[in-house]
């Protein structure tokens, strides 16, 4: 085998493909048309409606890290193969867990948030080792803790305070280093400062005169880039993440192929309801309070703006950033619908439409990749 | 009825076998499916195992390597005696198997496939990143060894022939060291000209001193690449014969089935 066999230099069967149709065949190519469209949409009919001042973007940009931050890890769980229906009511749960431990019982805020994330993963372990164990589809199994989960989060407060929404965080979260991570803003003085050169909108009246209308950037939005920037990476520059992609795309092959699969999905289980922890503790921190009915809905909207940004239903492909597009999509969607003052209840409609259509796109790229026909 | 000495008629052997199964028998409750097999693969040979479905080919190299454990028997991996806990094990050990329904992921890059399992990673700032450019480089490497075109590292799984997708899987395990390459069925779902490709592709694996375990039903690809063969028959070995010792015919009819069994004794040399 040491002397190079002479081959002819190119297959005569395989024909070249152009740059352009080589480009077109990425996961993100849905969320990026979807994005360009988006914003050219509502720069046309709905510029003056203040949805691109420094308010309304940062109105959307908040909506959109929302979706994000559960996308991410619903995209890294679909890619591996798996769903989780719970997402919603982990939310729910996670932070009327943060209330009734911060408030109610009156630990430190700090104390409350990390209990309630070992909780959570720790329940995410557990959907995930029973999805493993019993062979069942993690649709069912997760529907379960769907209802689950969200009965404890109507049950327990109901019990303990005789009502389902638990206020009373901003004061308890008062001067608290782990909560100011998640209800904090930064770059305030950047902000300030972009004020003072005229460069953004500053309040004209009022207390607050002269100080700028946004004043810096939330947590939010931050912990929506990080996790963004960290599940591409994962997903994309690491071993960890070929098996990603190989536990979805055939956990049997991949089995053969040494790959630790069992561990590989029950950590996505456990990184998606980290993901929901943190979208519940913001939430929890932007409000000051916890509700039994956050969160509803909310795993349908992930699983959505991962399919927008071009993962398969069935798995083994897909990118964090398409979802992260598609939940930019979202974001952008149903508030510049809002801007627009237009009847919300087309959102649905619209979500609807564009899911159908990223579904069908999907499928279309997948025959491309695979050759099928 | 077979004994592991009626094997090595005729010339000395060339070197110490690769692996030795002696006497494996493999009970499934009251199913026997192994009555007794004894195998030995050397480096470098093709060794050819025929039998018709449900002859135990399956059964037999599930044991060999390491998916199941024999019931009783014995197990020699360059001599020394060897029990695979599981396939890890004998993976560990040199025994590579590419299944009948490959280990490839149909829409993961072929270099990404290539290192499944074995992604060979590069520090940066103490994180271990997936090196990529090392794995797309030995990728097309390996590929052109074989005698594949690819466009590029990063062409799906999914977009190559089967005959092509089998010759990855193979040129995956000699990559990551096997001694001891199972092939099963690699050519049954193939058309003529990739399974010559496959064909050739066993070739070129056996002129590296890999000893190769080739299962098929189809006399005519184990007569073009085969050096001894061996038949299984309802759990039973019906004997080894090497290369220019049986013809086509006889091998086919002894696959039919015991019955001819007497008959064909005479044209075995006296090895059933």
């Amino acid at each position: 085998m040491s002397n190079a066999p002479t081959q002819p230099a190119t297959d005569e069967r395989i024909k070249s493909r152009s740059k352009f149709r080589e480009a077109l065949i990425r996961p993100e190519l849905g969320g990026i048309v979807g994005t360009v469209a988006v914003f050219v949409f509502f720069a046309l009919f709905a510029f003056d409606s203040g949805m691109f001042t420094s308010k309304g973007v940062l109105n959307w940009s908040q909506v959109s890290a929302q979706f994000m931050i559960i996308a991410v890890g619903a995209c890294l769980l679909m890619i591996a193969g798996e769903f989780d229906l719970s997402v919603g009511s982990m939310i729910g749960f996670a932070g009327m867990m943060i209330a009734i431990l911060a408030v109610t019982l009156g630990w430190p805020v700090w104390m409350a948030i990390i209990t309630t994330f070992i909780v959570c993963v720790a329940l995410g372990a557990l959907n995930g080792f029973i999805v493993i164990r019993t062979g069942l589809p993690s649709f069912i199994v997760t529907l379960a803790f769907l209802f689950i989960l969200r009965g404890f989060t109507i049950y327990f407060p109901q019990t303990i305070e005789r009502k389902t929404i638990i206020g009373g965080i901003k004061d308890a979260a008062e001067g608290d280093w782990l909560a100011a991570l998640f209800g904090g803003k930064i770059l305030t003085g950047f902000f300030s400062w972009l004020g003072d050169m005229g460069l953004i909108e500053t309040f004209s009246r009022g207390s607050r005169e002269g100080q700028p209308v946004v004043d810096g950037v939330p947590m939010l939005i931050v912990w929506a880039l990080v996790l963004v920037v960290f599940g591409h990476v994962l997903l994309t520059k690491t071993k960890f993440g070929n098996w990603i992609f190989a536990a979805g795309g055939d956990a049997e092959a991949a089995r053969n192929s040494g790959v630790p699969v069992n561990r590989v999905k029950i950590s996505m289980f456990m990184f998606t309801a980290f993901c929901a922890t943190v979208f519940a503790t913001c939430q929890v921190m932007e409000f000051g309070s916890a509700g039994s009915d956050r969160g509803l809905l909310k795993e349908f909207e992930a699983i959505i703006a991962v399919v927008i940004g071009g993962a398969l239903l069935t798995g083994g492909y897909g990118s964090v950033l398409g979802a992260a597009l598609g939940a930019l999509i979202f974001g952008v969607v149903q508030q510049g619908l809002f801007f627009a003052g237009v009847e919300s209840s087309l959102f649905r409609v619209f979500l609807g439409v564009i899911l159908l259509a990223a579904v069908i796109l999907n499928t279309y790229i997948r025959r491309m990749i695979t050759g099928e026909r | 009825m077979t004994e592991d000495t009626t094997f090595h008629h005729g010339d000395p052997a060339p070197s110490k076998p690769l692996i030795e199964m002696k006497g494996i028998q493999k009970h499934f409750g009251s199913v026997i499916a192994l009555a007794g097999v004894s195998v030995n693969v050397y480096p470098g040979e093709c060794h050819c195992l025929l039998g018709d479905n449900g002859a135990g080919k399956s059964t037999f190299i599930k044991t060999m390597s390491g998916v199941h454990k024999p019931t009783s028997g014995e197990i020699l991996f360059e001599g020394r005696p060897m029990s695979f806990e599981d396939p890890r094990d004998a993976i560990a050990a040199g025994i590579a198997t590419v299944h009948q329904h490959l280990a490839m992921i149909p829409l993961m890059s072929v270099s990404r496939n290539f290192f499944m399992g074995n992604e060979p990673v590069k520090k940066v700032a103490g994180i271990p990143f997936f090196d990529h450019d090392y794995a797309n480089k030995i990728t097309m490497e390996e590929m052109r060894k074989m005698g594949i075109n690819l466009r590029g590292p990063d062409q799906a799984v999914g977009t190559l022939s089967g005959g092509e997708r089998q010759t990855v899987a193979i040129a995956r395990a000699v990559h990551f060291g096997a001694k001891v390459l199972i092939l099963d069925e690699p050519t049954s779902a193939l058309g003529v000209r990739q399974t010559a490709n496959v064909l050739a592709t066993i070739d070129k694996v056996r002129k590296q001193g890999i000893g190769v375990v080739f299962i098929t039903h189809n006399v005519r690809h184990a007569m073009a690449v085969g050096d001894r063969f061996t038949v299984l028959n309802r759990g039973q070995t019906l004997g080894t014969a090497k290369r220019g010792e049986i013809t086509q015919e006889e091998l086919q009819d002894l696959m039919a089935g015991g019955q001819e069994l007497a008959t064909l004794e005479g044209s075995l040399g006296g090895t059933v």
